[in-house]
């Protein structure tokens, strides 16, 4: 599975859209109704299914699914 | 220049026109009702995590429980069983009050819950994953999904009402606390409409560890059906339960001049505490007849009116006995007539919601002139010597029923209420 398939799968489930929703110019926040919460808990699962380190810093500036995907592929 | 004239206005009347229940005997009030009268046990065998190595392996288990009924989809995954039971018994009290669009939301429409405990399977769980794992990996759900007062804030949250929102941790009296509290509220004349309720869901190995460390816990796990006898010489302590009871208490005048469907009216209650021991009650009962008689005087009603005590009765050696004194106290000759019942013995103790579904249950035998009964009285015990309607309902239409609960920390609760006879303050 690539890494885009990867994170749209997880955003689906974690933010419980469906997953023809999470499309990488979908906004987590506005477009698929995470709060705060949800975006810690989202980037947990990310660090758990990547096997990745997201520090706070880097994980705020992941605001669409393409910043998820786009910082993904750049480790 | 007029002059303002600062007065007190005069207390209110208080019916409780809706009900709504999650119970390990049904998923709503109904069913619930039903299975009470039935004389049926909701206690099995725990199915939701592995029992072993605990004394205790019974529950009554709320089964079937759908949480995405009552919340958005995404909620409905990750919201705690107390959370969701509460919303879901919540608006099932609302929709039976059938108050529609006369249900203000601008404040004045509050919510108080009794919780003893709260999300404790998700401090369990991240206990876990903070072992394992560092806190760095702890939920960002776990503090707002543990504390108790969050299923109060559903409530709010999801229906809508912006009054005041408290939370009573007094352990097995919570859910008694919150209603008489909200009652008073109501009857004080800071609400004309008060959700009140209880919930509880810490079936978890953690809860059942705990109580059966203390012995309070029924071990009697080859039968979990006769598990929970209280008053039977043969009982050997409570069996944990879960679920909500809410009841939609409203002013009496508003509620019949809009034609609601008055279960009961609450006319009296009070709180104490024994000041004794940290768990065990104090032996002549005299906090739980202060809290009875407490309830009587604020009602106005002599003790006589009462035909019916629904006890805390939970099955524990001491509460039982204790219990009994203090009807005795309260009530002198006149507890030989009257009936008391135990629905520990078919629900099993549903501790901080455990008095708010004692409270709704009041309601519905008042309104339907039938008394649930006490399961497995098969043997009573010698010190406990009254009429405790055993194991078959009994048809009998009571003036007043009492309602106790009390918690560790020997915090009281007691309600008087009665039947409504439609009579008194006809709008016509």
């Amino acid at each position: 599975m690539s890494v885009e398939d990867k994170v749209r799968k997880v955003i689906a489930e974690k933010l419980d859209v469906d997953i023809d929703e999470v499309v990488p110019e979908a906004s987590l926040v506005e477009d698929l109704g995470a709060d705060s919460l949800d975006l810690v808990e989202l980037m947990m699962s990310m660090e758990d299914v990547f096997d990745v380190d997201i520090s706070d810093e880097q994980a705020e500036k992941l605001r669409t699914v393409k910043d998820v995907i786009d910082f993904l592929e750049s480790l | 220049m007029t002059a303002t004239v600062f007065s007190r206005p005069p207390l209110r009347e208080v019916a409780v026109t809706g009900i709504g229940m999650v119970s390990p005997l049904g998923l709503d009030g109904v069913s619930t009702w039903e299975g009470l009268l039935e004389g049926r046990s909701g206690i099995g065998p725990i199915t939701r995590f592995d029992t072993a190595g605990l004394a205790a392996t019974i529950a009554g288990e709320v089964r079937g429980f759908r949480p995405e009924d009552y919340l958005p989809r995404k909620e409905a995954r990750r919201t705690p069983l107390f959370m969701a039971y509460a919303v879901a018994a919540a608006r099932m009290a609302l929709e039976d009050a059938a108050l529609g669009e006369e249900l203000s939301r601008d404040g004045r429409t509050g919510v108080y819950v009794g919780c003893g405990i709260g999300g404790l399977e998700v401090m369990e769980e991240n206990f876990r994953i903070m072992a394992e794992r560092g806190p760095g990996r702890v939920s960002p759900f776990l503090i707002p999904h543990f504390i108790g007062n969050m299923a109060g804030g559903m409530v709010a949250m999801h229906l809508g009402l912006r009054g005041a929102n408290l939370t009573f941790a007094t352990a097995c009296a919570a859910g008694a606390h919150a209603v008489g509290e909200a009652f008073r509220r109501v009857r004080d004349g800071y609400a004309d409409v008060m959700l009140a309720g209880g919930s509880e869901a810490v079936v978890t190995r953690t809860c059942l560890a705990g109580f059966a460390a203390m012995k309070a816990l029924s071990t009697r796990n080859d039968a979990p059906e006769a598990a929970s006898r209280p008053f039977d010489k043969d009982r050997d302590g409570f069996v944990v339960g879960e679920g909500a009871c809410f009841l939609v208490l409203e002013n009496l005048d508003k509620a019949r001049a809009r034609g609601a469907r008055i279960y009961a009216r609450i006319r009296g209650y009070d709180s104490g505490c024994d000041a004794y021991h940290i768990t065990a009650p104090e032996p002549e009962g005299a906090g739980m007849a202060a809290c009875m008689t407490g309830a009587l005087l604020d009602g106005g009603l002599a003790p006589e009116t009462v035909g019916w005590v629904n006890a805390h009765g939970t099955g524990t050696p001491l509460n039982d006995v204790c219990e009994t004194r203090a009807i005795r106290e309260v009530f002198g000759e006149h507890a030989q007539t009257l009936a008391v019942s135990a629905v520990k013995s078919m629900t099993g103790h549903l501790l901080g919601a455990a008095g708010a579904f004692a409270a709704g249950v009041s309601a519905l035998g008042l309104f339907h002139g039938i008394l649930p009964p006490t399961r497995n009285l098969d043997h009573p015990d010698p010190a406990c010597d009254l009429d405790y309607i055993p194991k078959k309902a009994r048809k009998r239409a009571v003036e007043a029923a009492l309602t106790n609960a009390f918690g560790f920390g020997g915090t009281n609760a007691s309600l008087l209420m009665t039947a409504d006879s439609g009579t008194e303050r006809d709008p016509t």
